[in-house]
């Protein structure tokens, strides 16, 4: 079947799961537990559908108080516990575990605080990306980074991953953008780490916290860094006749020093399938399309829109259209952000996420096509090529469980060459399940080693989000049951 | 997603309908967040994905409904805005009313229940029985705090008579079935759905409809023989009702398109038109009226999108009027109209306004604000809020249901965008603006200033 093991679930556990349910009773209301089988069922994956755990019990907690209550009764009774935002990982980071309670933030989606004199909002985890956005442009603000599920996604699940976007070329991802949390320990201690400034005294807590992908705590309430919406933004499209040549002008307009606020990339199958669902008239002609956004003033968006086209006029491109309205620009825009699902209409895909210098951007690409053609698997490349970050969807059929196979082992190639080009293994979405044994890749066994034991600090039992990020092998003996974090 | 449907199984061509639609499903989630239960729950079993996958989950392990799975997908309001939000193009609505079908079937709703689908299905769908029934709930109405505390169906009672108009509107003068002469050159010929409820509560829309038609040179037919679309049943998952009513209407309008012919069948409730566009999908393995089904679904327009390409009559009534356009979710969702009816009333001069979170349920939903009273009067409350925060002086949509939901639950006037085009174009007065004067009212061409100090 496939490559990736699940542990064997503890039956001790699950021999108790009726006490459990009924000790959940105490602190949650009926509405905030899921038991039966049926209901269940539809929290045993996220957005990665190949892997499928069906949970012991779904709690949805509506408060900071009864995530504190599960947490240290969980703790003290050595059960595992799965966080999940809106279950739109693409990495299986919300993965449920058999012997595990997933908790879910999705019950806490309030705006608690807006402060425009000072730029940050305070709000519940579960809130999405893009309601935190909505919330506050009606004053001319917006939250940056732009995950591409960001109309889905959840603040709680951007924090754990570390999440990025299109528009991270200019803004930075989310550990550049939030400035505090309200989190709970697995012993059910509530802590507050950064606040309403840029940087705090001492360790960089909440920079250990971001990307930390739910194994040191649970996040219920995040501040976030608003920031001014500029005046105006249009993208520009670009098509090329060949694959290597608009990675070589990226390369180039990232090496003229110009930062635009995204320079985003599909190739031939992507862009046929994107332009079918948004109407955003991309060039169906070309091999591979660069959409790159610039803003600012008029004056400022002409300027860089000649200087870009200069660059990408020596790189013959075989189309060039810039963007001449707000309908045709939330068109392009719609078309880029939903690539994923749209790529649905024709085929399954397992979509890959790595980073590499923006250098090696033809010679990696070529590199994938001819992976993936030596596993006979289709691949429809959408990423965020201005950064670097990858996202190569690999074509399978799930249905067929040789595919299943062959993918997982043609996406563990994809992302090893990303390691050996010099760059790494997740750009955004995280290790979660997919990338666990492949860390051995990235680092060895002393740098695992060392995170491992950070992770022990905050988890000496190691319950929270089980048999994700470090391989399975190799892992230090969890403490025993009643063992406390060290305060 | 992946699929694990039995070969045995898939030889049921609605399963393997349902099959092709799981298998386009990515779950990706985006259609959670602009689903309204989700919104209001946060719960992904009351989510798309969430229904998606519980069905999925009973078809291909051919469970019978579990209490559990029947509770969500009741509260499904079937405003298909997870298909307007969907990338891969899962074809939802097709599933949901599978699922509902496969309810019906295999869940035994208890004795209560089963009454009140059975009363909902007998008289809604009949214009005669609705509109006693009507009278009825006059008299009801007083004892609706009384009747909430049954337990079991209380609330849904209670809230059956809290829609229930105060007055019985009397019948339109031009009910079919008849043929109704063009004023001047005749330019095209079209059928008109008179349907079930809104000609009982809202008879004014079709007489508008009627009236600015005829006067822009159309023939109209009110034919024999049709009646209710078939949605109320529909979507109940009473399959055997549901296509029955729409083989009528099928017949009724194929005589018409063999005999003199027809240019269109105008629907004038966005909800009835959802279903009407769907007969072709309803009896695609139907030898006998797969052809025919699909022709009327061809054919078959709702008014604006029938008006929008058309030249309007010169209008003789102008004013400053903010107008707020509620788009049901059966125009915006379900046939995917998402300009036409702003764009004609902004061509009739009124200020159109979107609505904010313009994309969520009224509640309304068919009977669903008498089935689910709970979910839709918070979803009622914060449609209000949204819509009264524009500040307008008339609200205009295109869908008796939420005409009626929302009405409930605001003074401001809520009318069908066809009786305000007919109107300000020539025709009578709306009745929802009878005691209303809106801002700035005045005949066509007139000082706004004069007309004011009058």
């Amino acid at each position: 079947m496939t490559l990736i093991a699940m542990p064997e679930a503890d039956p001790t556990v699950l021999a108790r799961r009726a006490d459990i349910v009924k000790e959940l009773k105490r602190f949650l209301p009926e509405t905030s537990i899921i038991v039966s089988e049926d209901e269940r069922r539809a929290y045993d994956t996220d957005a990665l559908t190949a892997y499928r755990q069906l949970p012991m019990v779904v709690v949805l907690p509506e408060t900071t108080e009864q995530v504190s209550e599960i947490l240290g009764f969980c703790n003290a009774e050595g059960i595992k516990v799965v966080a999940r935002g809106a279950g739109t990982s693409l990495a299986g980071g919300a993965l449920p575990a058999e012997d595990a309670i997933v908790i879910g933030v999705s019950k806490m989606n309030q705006v608690l605080d807006v402060d425009f004199d000072n730029r940050t909002a305070r709000v519940q985890a579960g809130i999405t990306n893009i309601g935190i956005s909505n919330a506050v442009a009606h004053a001319g603000f917006f939250y940056a980074p732009d995950p591409s599920s960001q109309l889905a996604c959840t603040i709680a699940g951007n924090v754990a991953m570390n999440s990025g976007g299109a528009h991270c070329l200019k803004y930075g991802v989310t550990t550049n953008n939030v400035l505090g949390v309200k989190a709970v320990l697995i012993d059910g201690t509530v802590v507050e780490v950064g606040g309403d400034w840029l940087d705090a005294a001492g360790y960089d807590w909440l920079g250990l916290l971001i990307g930390s992908e739910g194994q040191l705590a649970i996040v219920t309430e995040v501040t976030v860094r608003l920031l001014r919406t500029a005046e105006g933004a249009r993208p520009i499209l670009l098509g090329f006749d060949r694959v290597e040549t608009a990675g070589a002008c990226v390369s180039d307009i990232i090496a003229s020093g110009i930062i635009p606020v995204a320079i985003e990339y599909m190739d031939k199958p992507a862009i046929k399938v994107c332009e079918s669902f948004a109407h955003a008239g991309y060039p169906l002609d070309v091999e591979a399309l660069l959409i790159v956004e610039v803003e600012g003033s008029d004056d400022e968006i002409e300027f860089y829109l000649d200087k870009i086209t200069a660059i990408a006029e020596k790189h013959a491109p075989q189309s060039l259209k810039v963007s001449q309205s707000e309908a045709e620009s939330a068109a392009i825009w719609k078309g880029r952000k939903a690539a994923f699902g749209a790529i649905g209409r024709v085929s399954d895909y397992m979509c890959m996420d790595g980073t590499i210098p923006t250098g090696q951007l033809p010679h990696v690409l070529k590199r994938i096509s001819e992976i993936c053609e030596s596993y006979d698997l289709g691949v429809a490349n959408i990423f965020h090529a201005g950064d670097g970050n990858l996202h190569p969807l690999v074509l399978y059929n799930m249905n067929d469980p040789a595919e299943m196979v062959k993918v997982e082992e043609c996406g563990a190639e994809i992302l090893k060459l990303c390691v050996e080009v010099g760059g790494c293994l997740t750009g955004e979405h995280g290790v979660g399940i997919e990338k666990r044994e492949l860390m051995t890749h990235q680092f060895d066994q002393v740098d695992l080693d060392q995170q491992m034991a950070l992770k022990g600090v905050f988890d000496p039992q190691w319950l929270l989000n089980p048999a994700k990020v470090f391989p399975l092998a190799n892992r230090p003996k969890p403490a025993q049951t009643g063992q406390r974090v060290a305060a | 997603m992946q699929t694990n449907f039995s070969a045995e199984l898939l030889k049921d061509p609605a399963m393997q309908a349902s099959e092709e639609i799981l298998r386009t499903c990515v779950h990706c989630g985006f259609c959670t967040a602009t689903c309204p239960t989700y919104v209001l729950l946060g719960d992904e079993l009351d989510s798309p994905r969430g229904r998606i996958y519980q069905i999925k989950d009973m078809f291909e392990n051919e469970k019978p409904a579990s209490a559990d799975v029947v509770k969500h997908v009741d509260r499904c309001l079937s405003c298909l805005s997870c298909m307007t939000t969907c990338p891969s193009g899962v074809h939802y609505m097709h599933l949901v009313d599978h699922a509902r079908a496969y309810i019906e079937e295999t869940h035994d709703r208890g004795v209560l229940d089963k009454m009140m689908r059975s009363v909902l299905a007998f008289v809604l769908p009949y214009p005669s029985r609705f509109r006693w029934s009507l009278y009825g709930a006059m008299i009801g109405k007083p004892f609706a705090p009384l009747l909430r505390l049954i337990p079991g169906i209380g609330p849904r009672l209670a809230a059956m008579l809290a829609l229930a108009p105060s007055t019985v509107a009397p019948r339109s003068a031009l009910e079919g079935p008849r043929t109704i002469a063009a004023k001047g050159e005749r330019t095209a010929r079209v059928a008109i759905l008179s349907g079930c409820a809104q000609r009982v509560l809202q008879p004014g829309t079709n007489d508008a409809t009627i009236e600015l038609l005829t006067r822009m040179g159309v023939e109209i037919v009110l034919p024999e023989g049709e009646g209710c679309c078939g949605a109320l049943v529909h979507h109940m998952g009473n399959e055997t009702a549901s296509h029955a009513q729409a083989a009528q209407n099928v017949d009724a309008w194929t005589r018409e398109i063999e005999g003199e012919g027809l240019d269109a069948i105008i629907i004038t409730a966005s909800g009835c038109g959802t279903t009407v566009k769907d007969y072709g999908f309803m009896f695609r393995d139907d030898p006998a009226y797969a052809e025919k089904a699909a022709k009327v679904s061809d054919l078959t327009k709702d008014i604006t999108e029938f008006l929008e390409g058309m030249d309007l009559p010169e209008a003789v009534v102008e004013t400053d009027a903010v107008l707020a356009y509620h788009s049901a979710c059966s125009m915006q969702h379900g046939q995917q109209i998402k300009t036409a009816p702003q764009k004609l009333l902004k061509r009739s001069g009124f200020k159109v306004k979107d609505v904010p979170e313009g994309h969520l349920c009224c509640g309304s939903a068919g009977v669903y604000n008498i089935m689910q009273p709970e979910i839709a009067s918070e979803l009622k409350v914060r449609k209000v809020k949204n819509i009264e925060s524009v500040e307008p002086d008339v609200i205009a949509t295109g869908n008796i249901g939420c005409i009626t939901q929302i009405g409930s639950g605001t003074d401001t006037p809520i009318l069908h965008t066809v009786e305000l085009i007919n109107w300000v174009t020539g025709g009578v007065r709306p009745g929802a603006l009878e005691d209303v004067i809106l801002p700035g009212e005045r005949k066509a061409g007139e000082n706004p200033f004069l007309a004011a100090a009058e």
